[in-house]
C-alpha cells in the first residue's frame, strides 16, 4: 500500500464511525418547556410484561404503572385503596366479597374495563396451558388450585363472577384475611383479551399492547430502555404529573451509579456495596434508606450430621453476633433480624426472640457441651453453602469465623452457581445454606407458611405438626388481633426448633435525584409514577 | 486456487455442526438446575404446567429430535426466560448492536495496532519501539473491566463529554469502541511487529533494499503483506468474539447486545438461548476462518490449498 491509501482507509474506517454514529443518531427526550420527564433504572431486562408471565420485582415496577389493579394500595403505608374497583363489601366470614367497579375506567384503547375481563384475566392466569409460575397467588379464589392442577375442566367454577359490567363477586376458598393486598398483585391484574387472543405470545408489544394504567406503553427495546407514556384514556389523569418515564435495565451497579452521578438516570435501583459508606455520608439529600419486607437468613439442613440435634442448631444461633455482621458485614443500615417475619409486616410485631449480640454465649457453650462437644472437640466438619457473590461470600466468612471464635468448632464454607446452589437446597444436600426471602405480600402468612412440612419453600427438612396447625389457623381466622396471637405462636416454635437463623432485616439503599417527589419509602418498595413528579430545580 | 480443498474445508463444518449442536444440547441439560428453579419455588403441579409447555416433559431423546426439526426451519425455539420473544428475535435484535460495537471496535484495533506495530517494527529498539510497545502491554495486562470505568471516570463522569452508557448516539459508541479495541490493538500491535521483524531478516527483502528502495517502501510494499499473516490469522477468531459480543464491555456501557444473553442464559439455563447462541458463535468461527483461509491467498504467495 501507498501513503496515500494508507489515508483512503484511515479516512474510510473515520466515515464508518461517523456513519454509524449518525444512522442511529437519536438524542434522548429532552425536556420540553414543562414537560415532566422522568428516567428510572429498572436494574434488569424484565422477563416479559405478561402479568400473567411476570416472576419479580423487575417486571413489577414496570407492570404496575401500565395497569390498574381492582384494589391498589396507598403509596406511603400501603393500605387498600380504591383501583378499578370504587367500593367493595366483604361479607361476615371473610369468604365473599363484592367489588363496585368505577364506570369511567377504560382500557388504552378506549373501550371500557368491566368485571368480566378480571374474570377472564384470572381464568387465564389458572390456565394449565398459560403456565404462569404465579399461578398460585390466585389460589385464594374458590376452586382455583383445581383448574390450575387440571381436576376442575369447568372454569365457570371458578370463584369469580360477573354479576354485571361494574360488578365482580369473588367467592374465596378460605377466608384471606390479606386477599385485598394480593389484588394489587400483578399477578391478579386484568388483561386485554382481543390483544391477546389476536396477538398470541406478541401481545405484550408496544404496537399491540393494551393496558388500564396510568401510563401507556410507547417502546420496549430489549436490554435497552422501555418509555412509558401518560395514557390519555386514564380515568383519572388529570391526576398524573408525569409525562413520559424512561426505564433502563441497568444491571451492573457501577454503572448505574456512575450514571446517576451524570445525571443520566434519576432514581437507582441499587448502590454498590463498596461505596456505601461514601453515600451514607452524602449530605445532598439524594441517599435513600428504607426498611424492605425481607429477612436475609440462613438455613440448617435439620436431617442430616449434627444439626439433627437442636441444642446444637441453638448454640450456633446463639454464637453469632448479628449487631456486627450489620455493622462490619453487610453495611448497609440494616436492622438485625431478632425473630424470622421483619417487624411491622402486616401491622404484626413478632416476639424479639434471638439476641441481637453475644449476650448468651455462655447457654450456646453449655448445649454444645450437652450435646457431646465440649469445646467444640470432635465436631463433626459441616460447610455453609451460599450462592457466588460478593457480600454472600463475605458474610458467610463472617459466620464461619464467629463459630470458630466462639464455639471452637471448624466449618468450612463453599460456593456454587446460583443455579446449582438452588438444586442442593431443593434436594437438601447441605448442611447450613445462606437464603433470603421477600415478602410476596404484606401478611405474616408470606414468610411463615414456607416452613410447613410440604411448602416447597421449606428446604431444611423442617416438619413440625404444631407449627402447621399455627400457620393453617392464621390463614382462617379473619381477626386481625387473633390472627397475630396464632403468628407469634407459630413464630415461636419456628426460632425454638430453628431451622433458620435469621441474620438481618432486608433495606432498600438507592438514590434518588432531589426533584423527584412522591416516590415514598415503602415496606414493600412499590412505586406508581402517579404518585410521583418532578419539583422544578432552582436555576 | 484450490477450490476441491474449500469446499472440503465447507463439508468438514457439517459432521462439527452435529457434534456442537449435541453437545451443547445435552451438556446445559446434564447441569444441575433447570430454567424454572428460582429462589420462590415453584409448585410441582405449576412445573407441570410449564414443563409441558416447553416440552420438557418429553423424553431426551424426542426433545433432540424435536430441536433438528425446528432447527431444520431456522426456529431456534421460544426463551424460556424472556417468555414473549423467541431466540430469532433475540438474536436478530442484539447481534446487530454487537456486530456495530464490534466491526468499530475492530476499525480502532487495526489502526491503534498496526500503527503501533509497523512504527515499532521500523526502528526497533528505540523510543518508537519502547513507547507503544509498553502501551501494548498494558493493553494486554488490563482487563476491560478496568479500562472501561477508567474511560468512564475520566471523560463521563470527571469530564462530562461523553456519556455513561447507553447505545444511542455516536458519542455512545466512542467510550464502549475504544475499551474493546484497545484490548485487541494490545496484539494487533505485537503480532505486527512480530511479523514484519521477522520477515524485514528474510531475502526478498534484502533484494528489495539492493534495488535501492526506500525503507518505508521495502516495508509498506513488501514486508507489511508478508509480515501481517500472523495479523490476519488472529483476526478470524477475534472477529468471530468481537462480533458476537464482548460481555464485559456490554455490561459496562448498558449496551444491549448478544453478549449478555450469551452467558447470562448459560446462568439462567435458558436452554434454547444457550443453543442459539453457541451455534451463531460456532457458524461466526467457522465464517471467520474460512474467511482468513481465503485472505491467506492474497496475502502471502507462497500459500497454495491443493
Amino acid at each position: 500500500m501507498t501513503r496515500k491509501s494508507y489515508l483512503i482507509v484511515g479516512a474510510l474506517a473515520l466515515a464508518l464511525v461517523d456513519l454509524l454514529g449518525l444512522y442511529s443518531l437519536r438524542t434522548p427526550a429532552k425536556a420540553a418547556a414543562g414537560k415532566q420527564v422522568i428516567r428510572i433504572n429498572n436494574g434488569a431486562e424484565p422477563k416479559t410484561l405478561d402479568p400473567h408471565g411476570a416472576t419479580g420485582v423487575y417486571e413489577d415496577l414496570l407492570l404496575r404503572q401500565i395497569y390498574e389493579p381492582l384494589v391498589a394500595r396507598d403509596a406511603k403505608d400501603l393500605h387498600p385503596i380504591p383501583g378499578v374497583a370504587e367500593s367493595w363489601k366483604m361479607s361476615k366470614d371473610g369468604k365473599e366479597y363484592t367489588f363496585k367497579l368505577r364506570t369511567n375506567a377504560k382500557w388504552s384503547n378506549g373501550e371500557p374495563v368491566t368485571a368480566e375481563d378480571f374474570v377472564y384475566a384470572w381464568k387465564r392466569i389458572l390456565d394449565p396451558k398459560t403456565a404462569s409460575e404465579y399461578a398460585s397467588m390466585a389460589y385464594p379464589l374458590k376452586n382455583a388450585k383445581g383448574i390450575n392442577t387440571g381436576e376442575i375442566k369447568d372454569f365457570t367454577k371458578l370463584g369469580a363472577k360477573a354479576v354485571d359490567a361494574h360488578t365482580l363477586k369473588v367467592t374465596l376458598e378460605n377466608p384471606t384475611p390479606y386477599f385485598l393486598s394480593l389484588l394489587d398483585h400483578y399477578s391478579l391484574y386484568p388483561v386485554y383479551k382481543k390483544s391477546v387472543d389476536t396477538h398470541g405470545d406478541r401481545w405484550t408489544r408496544p404496537e399491540n399492547f393494551v393496558g388500564n394504567g396510568a401510563y401507556n406503553l410507547k417502546s420496549w427495546e430489549i436490554n435497552k430502555s422501555i418509555v412509558m407514556v401518560k395514557s390519555p384514556t386514564y380515568w383519572d389523569n388529570a391526576a398524573v404529573k408525569i409525562d413520559e418515564a424512561t426505564f433502563f435495565p441497568v444491571d451492573n451497579l457501577d454503572t448505574e451509579e456512575k450514571m446517576f452521578r451524570t445525571k443520566q438516570i434519576d432514581v437507582t435501583r441499587e448502590i454498590p456495596p463498596e461505596k456505601l459508606p461514601f453515600w451514607q455520608k452524602d449530605k445532598t439529600g439524594v441517599f435513600v434508606s428504607s426498611d424492605y419486607l425481607g429477612t436475609y437468613y440462613f438455613r440448617l439442613n435439620v436431617t442430616k450430621g449434627p444439626l439433627k440435634d437442636v441444642r446444637i442448631r441453638k448454640a450456633l444461633n446463639l454464637a453469632i453476633d448479628r449487631e456486627k455482621l450489620v455493622k462490619y458485614v453487610s453495611r448497609g443500615n440494616q436492622n438485625p433480624a431478632l425473630a424470622y417475619t421483619p417487624p411491622g409486616t402486616g401491622g404484626y410485631n413478632p416476639p424479639k426472640v434471638l439476641p441481637g449480640d453475644l449476650s448468651r454465649l455462655a447457654e450456646a457453650k453449655k448445649l454444645l457441651a450437652d450435646a457431646g462437644f465440649p469445646a467444640g472437640k470432635g465436631f463433626p466438619k459441616i460447610e455453609i453453602l451460599y450462592n457466588t457473590q460478593e457480600i454472600h461470600k463475605k458474610m458467610s466468612e463472617a459466620i464461619q469465623a464467629m463459630w470458630k471464635e466462639n464455639l471452637g468448632i471448624e466449618v468450612g464454607i463453599i460456593n456454587q452457581e446460583w443455579k446449582v446452589y438452588l438444586n442442593s437446597m431443593k434436594t437438601l444436600s447441605y448442611d447450613v445454606a445462606r437464603a433470603g426471602w421477600i415478602g410476596d405480600y404484606n401478611d405474616p402468612n408470606t414468610f411463615l407458611e414456607n416452613f410447613m412440612t410440604t411448602n416447597g419453600n421449606n428446604m431444611t427438612g423442617f416438619a413440625n405438626k404444631a407449627y402447621d396447625n399455627a400457620v393453617i389457623a392464621s390463614q382462617k381466622e379473619v381477626n386481625l388481633e387473633k390472627r397475630k396471637v396464632h403468628f407469634a405462636e407459630a413464630e415461636k416454635i419456628l426460632l425454638d426448633e430453628l431451622p433458620v437463623l435469621p441474620v438481618y432485616i432486608w433495606r432498600r439503599n438507592f438514590l434518588k435525584a432531589t426533584n423527584v417527589q412522591g416516590w415514598y419509602p415503602n415496606i414493600q418498595d412499590l412505586h406508581t409514577l402517579k404518585d410521583v413528579w418532578l419539583e422544578a430545580t432552582p436555576g | 486456487m484450490g477450490l476441491r480443498y474449500l469446499l472440503g474445508r465447507l463439508a468438514v463444518m457439517i459432521p462439527v455442526f452435529i457434534v456442537v449442536v449435541t453437545v451443547v444440547f445435552f451438556m446445559i441439560r446434564f447441569a444441575p438446575g433447570g430454567p424454572f428453579d428460582s429462589e420462590k419455588q415453584v409448585p410441582p403441579d405449576i412445573l407441570k404446567n410449564l414443563n409441558a409447555k416447553y416440552h420438557l416433559d418429553e423424553s431426551l431423546a424426542k426433545q433432540y429430535v424435536r430441536y433438528w426439526g425446528d432447527l431444520s426451519r431456522f426456529d431456534l425455539g421460544p426463551s424460556f426466560k424472556y417468555a414473549n420473544r423467541t431466540v430469532n428475535e433475540i438474536i436478530a435484535e442484539s447481534l446487530p448492536v454487537s456486530a456495530e460495537l464490534g466491526l468499530i471496535s475492530l476499525v480502532w484495533a487495526l489502526l491503534i495496532g498496526v500503527t503501533a506495530g509497523g512504527l515499532a517494527a521500523l526502528k526497533p529498539n528505540s523510543l518508537y519501539d519502547y513507547i507503544p510497545m509498553s502501551f501494548s502491554i498494558l493493553g494486554i495486562c488490563l482487563p476491560t473491566f478496568v479500562i472501561g470505568p477508567l474511560l468512564v471516570l475520566v471523560f463521563a463522569v470527571w469530564g462530562g463529554w461523553l456519556p455513561v452508557g447507553g447505545w444511542n448516539t455516536w458519542q455512545d459508541r466512542l467510550l464502549p469502541s475504544l475499551t474493546l479495541g484497545f484490548a485487541y490493538a494490545a496484539y494487533i500491535s505485537r503480532l505486527t511487529r512480530g511479523g514484519l521483524m521477522e520477515i524485514r531478516s528474510q531475502d526478498f527483502i534484502r533484494t528489495a533494499r539492493a534495488k535501492g528502495l526506500s525503507e518505508g517502501k521495502v516495508i509498506v510494499k513488501h514486508a507489511l503483506r508478508g509480515g501481517l499473516l500472523p495479523v490476519v490469522s488472529y483476526l478470524g477468531p477475534a472477529m468471530a468474539g468481537i462480533i458476537s459480543g464482548a460481555l464485559v464491555t456490554e455490561q459496562i456501557f448498558n449496551i444491549p447486545g448478544l453478549g449478555r444473553f450469551f452467558i447470562q442464559s448459560a446462568v439462567n439455563r435458558d436452554y434454547t438461548v444457550v443453543m442459539g447462541t453457541s451455534l451463531l458463535y460456532f457458524s461466526l468461527i467457522f465464517v471467520a476462518n474460512f474467511c482468513v483461509d481465503i485472505v491467506y491467498v492474497f496475502l502471502d504467495p507462497r500459500v497454495r490449498y491443493e
